[in-house]
């Protein structure tokens, strides 16, 4: 180092924002900034989620027509469709890939990465994630487990076909069925690495939350987001390391003989060695992460949707307070509920009453959230763009997934579905589509901030949005009728039990409403790529949002704002404020974002 | 509560702007990823005692199993004391991870550089002397027989106060046609198990021939004891026996339930891994310390962050010492 240059030393070390040269490697690839790596999680997530959409269409072709011949078929599953009549067992694998990737690599990684990578920093005023370099890590982590999820389907066998919950032992003996060799061995190892994936990144979301949020930004001013963002990584902490002592033991079951989940089992006539084990053991184990993993999903979208919805809705979220202690709430209870999912495993029916009790509990914050999301709307000044038409479908299908959720969740009317439709239609609004909206709520939003100010197209939107909602209705309401009358999940064809005959029709209608809503996406996936490209440019606070990430450049720069990070000095929901007077606190803008301080005469809300 | 609440905390801790909890985001990722661990290692200690619950009747007394020091090789039990030497010295390992740790405060390098020395030998000796004990439970005591259900059935001298008797001292020698094939006798070698030291056969022969023989089976009594059974019951008992166990591994055991070795394999060896890579750190960060890196760098926080590490695989080591061995 130069004299002169030692003499900027100090400076340098005040404001840390040394401009390196970026290289195409360090700028797209391996970069360690959080804007480009939740680009880079949003497209892997979707490419991912693809995937898993297109195979749910080909099951539900196979359920709607079962046994019928088609070349899409064979075109794409080759020899696991001889004539283009799909087999039973990769029937089986593509229930369980598409289960495995929509949960973890869609709407864990997807949905929680994405927002958390883009968002934490922007708005809580930091110039990056703690730690730049575990994020990258991070990412990269689950980028490998999704490319050897991709591979496990290319295995000779197949890939693993035991259900996304993987219960021994048709997944702890390779030769149980063709799925449970080294497309299960696959499957443990890309879970064992997106496990490490998830744990760096929670603890750098979790970190910057805590060390690095601007002057004045105190944790009841943070954005409901980051309230969810900063929950939902302290349950991926606390659970998704249960998954992966189970994943483990399952591992050496598997490969070096233990018996912890087996117990006398005679498979092709041999009597196995295995002694003492329990399968109930795993599935205590597999569900204590398995139900928080719900709330890892869901949350992440419901922070997103407070946000979109109250901006949009130009008034102040209601009930702030109430929602942080909701998130906190839920986030308790998932930890102690993972019961409701084994009432019929040959648990004591007192401690399944047990379960029952924490379970129903959960019905309290999930309610007060469904509540404040309808009085935010009341009387509000709603600007129904695509983001907050897929916010308020979010809160539609997280009210009717609830529903049957009280249901499923009481031990005596439980055991009556149990492993019926009803609950592949309960756990799919009130998680899966609820998060897709989210998350498409999150694309719509913030794409201007993802894309250096463009915008997608609004009416390409729209039809993306009322497509979509219409068809996961029509595919999942009726699936509550099918449950209830006793069609069993995960079956290849029911056409064995004539008195589910009468049901083939409404299995038809649901294929259909799949077939478009798989088809509404390719308007989204369009709408995306075209916008990245062409979108038009629109203003640097498009929505009129009082968050922070808001008053950054459009044009992406490491360390986020050129100059000073801005101070905080109100809560993020100043929408519509306005002086005793009536007149707007800043004169002719409805909104005031945090940035701006507490003006002479104005009163600060007591929320 | 105050009426004017206001959000407006600028300059109390939870404003913003500062570390709250007065850490650095190193030290807090550690805390996190501590909690994190320390649940990976409750799954497993959940299952151990859900699956020891199962067969609390039946669970293989430790002061039983772990009975050897090294060295010493004159037959007297010596129950968990070279377990109990073993947690001294990764205690004490933690103790000089504590005053390298204050001596890295007070930025005495010399100091820190002894302490982490201390404490890097403190985790090699824990490390050895479970390798060390992994061996001799797997090498096996007294050998025992496996009956056809998987019980597993251990020989007592009744003349000799029901002292356990090893199943080489009365097996009586049969030729047989299999013999263990070593590797000058030919290349050709194809899967099978390996020959025990005295065949089936040869061990309820040499039983059935010496009369002060009795046969002590996995059931505890009331007494907290294995039941012992008669001559008689004994003699009916070994017509059961399907194979002869020395040792054990992931798959037998001669010390009773086989989920006994494979939880003490799996959650030893887990902890083990953790040492290991403990002290793997510690040497590297050993000699960051001797290079002067942290001098340089003005203080010495990542041997309070590796502290923190070395700190919870000992807690752990209690935990487990805790319920493999004590109770």
């Amino acid at each position: 180092m130069s004299a002169t240059a030692n003499a900027h030393a100090e400076d340098h070390a005040h404001d840390h924002e040394h401009h390196h040269k970026e290289t195409f490697i360090t700028k797209y690839i391996f970069s360690q900034d959080h804007k480009m790596i939740a680009k880079q999680y949003l497209i892997t997530g979707l490419i991912m989620g693809f995937v898993g959409i297109a195979m749910s269409l080909l099951f539900r072709m196979q359920l709607a027509w079962p046994g019928r011949e088609f070349p899409i078929f064979e075109a794409v599953l080759g020899k696991w469709a001889p004539g283009g009549v799909m087999d039973a067992d990769i029937y089986l694998a593509l229930v369980t890939i598409h289960g495995t990737i929509m949960v973890f690599f869609v709407l864990t990684a997807g949905l929680s990465g994405t927002f958390s990578n883009l968002l934490i920093p922007l708005q809580i005023g930091a110039r990056d994630m703690a730690s730049g370099f575990l994020n990258m890590v991070s990412y990269w982590l689950f980028f490998l487990s999704s490319v050897i999820m991709v591979i496990s389907l290319f295995v000779e066998a197949g890939p693993a076909a035991a259900g996304w919950t993987i219960y021994p032992p048709l997944s702890a003996l390779p030769m149980a069925q063709p799925g449970s060799g080294m497309g299960m061995t696959l499957w443990l190892v890309s879970m064992t690495i997106f496990i490490a994936s998830s744990l760096l990144g929670s603890l750098n979301y979790i970190v910057t939350v805590i060390n690095l949020r601007t002057k004045g930004m105190s944790m009841t001013r943070l954005p409901l987001t980051i309230w969810a963002f900063f929950v939902t990584a302290i349950i991926g902490v606390i659970s998704f390391p249960v998954l992966l002592s189970a994943g483990l033991l399952l591992l050496m079951d598997r490969s070096f003989g233990t018996s912890f989940f087996l117990s006398d089992i005679f498979i092709q006539g041999e009597v196995l060695h295995y002694q003492g084990g329990s399968p109930v053991l795993y599935e205590h184990l597999f569900w204590f992460l398995g139900h928080p993993e719900v709330y890892i999903v869901l949350l992440p979208a419901l922070g997103i949707t407070s946000e979109v919805m109250s901006t949009n809705a130009r008034k102040p979220i209601f009930g702030y307070r109430a929602m942080v202690a909701s998130i906190i709430a839920i986030a308790f209870l998932s930890t102690i509920v993972w019961g409701h999912h084994m009432f019929i495993s040959g648990m004591n029916p007192f401690l399944g009453s047990v379960f029952t009790f924490t379970t129903l509990l959960i019905a309290i914050p999930s309610a007060v959230k469904a509540f404040n999301y309808i009085t935010t709307l009341w009387k509000g000044n709603l600007q129904l763009n695509p983001a907050m038409l897929f916010s308020i479908g979010l809160v539609s299908t997280f009210i009717t997934g609830g529903l049957t959720g009280i249901i499923l969740g009481d031990s005596t009317l439980d055991i009556n579905v149990h492993d019926t439709y009803f609950v592949v239609a309960h756990f799919h609004l009130v998680m899966g589509i609820s998060a897709l909206y989210g998350l498409f709520a999150g694309v719509y939003h913030w794409f201007p901030k993802m894309f250096e100010g463009k915008m997608m197209n609004k009416n390409l939107g729209y039809v993306h949005f009322w497509v979509t909602a219409i068809c996961a209705y029509g595919v999942f309401f009726p699936m509550h009728f099918v449950g209830m009358a006793g069609v069993p999940r995960r079956y290849y064809e029911n056409t064995a039990f004539p008195m589910f005959d009468q049901l083939t029709d409404v299995q038809i209608v649901m294929t259909v409403f799949a077939l478009i809503a798989g088809a509404a996406q390719l308007v989204f996936v369009y709408n995306f790529i075209s916008s990245i490209f062409y979108g038009k440019k629109g203003p640097q606070n498009p929505w009129g949002s009082n968050t922070l990430e808001w008053t950054a450049p459009q044009k992406h720069i490491h360390g986020n704002w050129e100059g000073e990070i801005p101070h905080v000095y109100r809560w993020a929901y100043d929408y519509s404020k306005t002086y005793e007077n009536g007149e707007y606190i800043i004169e002719g803008q409805d909104f005031v974002p945090q940035n701006t301080p507490i003006q002479p005469d104005e009163e600060e809300l007591n929320h | 509560m105050d009426t004017s609440v206001s959000t407006g905390t600028e300059g109390s801790v939870w404003g913003g702007g500062n570390q709250p909890l007065g850490a650095s985001y190193g030290k807090l990722m550690m805390w996190f990823f501590i909690v994190s661990d320390a649940l990976t290692f409750s799954g497993f200690l959940a299952a151990y005692g859900f699956s020891r619950f199962k067969f609390i009747e039946t669970w293989p007394i430790a002061d039983e199993v772990f009975t050897h020091v090294p060295f010493l090789h004159d037959g007297v039990d010596r129950p968990m004391y070279y377990v109990a030497f073993m947690t001294f010295i990764l205690i004490m390992s933690s103790v000089t991870m504590v005053l390298a740790v204050d001596a890295g405060h007070n930025m005495k390098k010399s100091k820190v550089v002894l302490y982490m020395f201390l404490t890097i030998i403190g985790g090699a000796i824990f490390v050895g002397s479970q390798a060390w004990e992994w061996a001799t439970f797997i090498k096996g005591d007294y050998g025992a027989l496996e009956t056809k259900g998987g019980r597993i059935l251990q020989f007592v001298d009744a003349s000799a106060d029901n002292k356990r008797v090893a199943i080489g001292e009365f097996a009586t020698t049969i030729a047989s046609e299999r013999v263990n094939h070593e590797r000058q006798n030919g290349i050709w070698f194809y899967d099978g198990e390996a020959l025990p030291s005295h065949s089936l056969v040869e061990v309820v022969a040499g039983f059935q021939a010496t009369p002060n023989l009795l046969i002590r089976t996995e059931q505890i009594n009331a007494e907290g004891e294995k039941t012992i059974l008669n001559r008689a019951e004994s003699l009916e008992r070994i017509k059961g026996a399907v194979r002869v166990v020395e040792g054990a591994n992931l798959i037998r055991n001669e010390y009773g339930s086989r989920l006994f070795a494979d939880f003490f394999f799996f959650i030893t060896g887990f902890h083990g891994f953790h040492v290991f890579s403990g002290v793997m750190i510690n040497i590297i960060i050993f000699f960051n310390v001797l290079l002067g890196t942290y001098e340089k760098r003005g203080h010495y926080e990542m041997v309070e962050k590796v502290g923190l590490y070395w700190h919870f695989v000992d807690l752990v080591w209690v935990f487990v010492f805790t319920f493999f061995y004590l109770v």
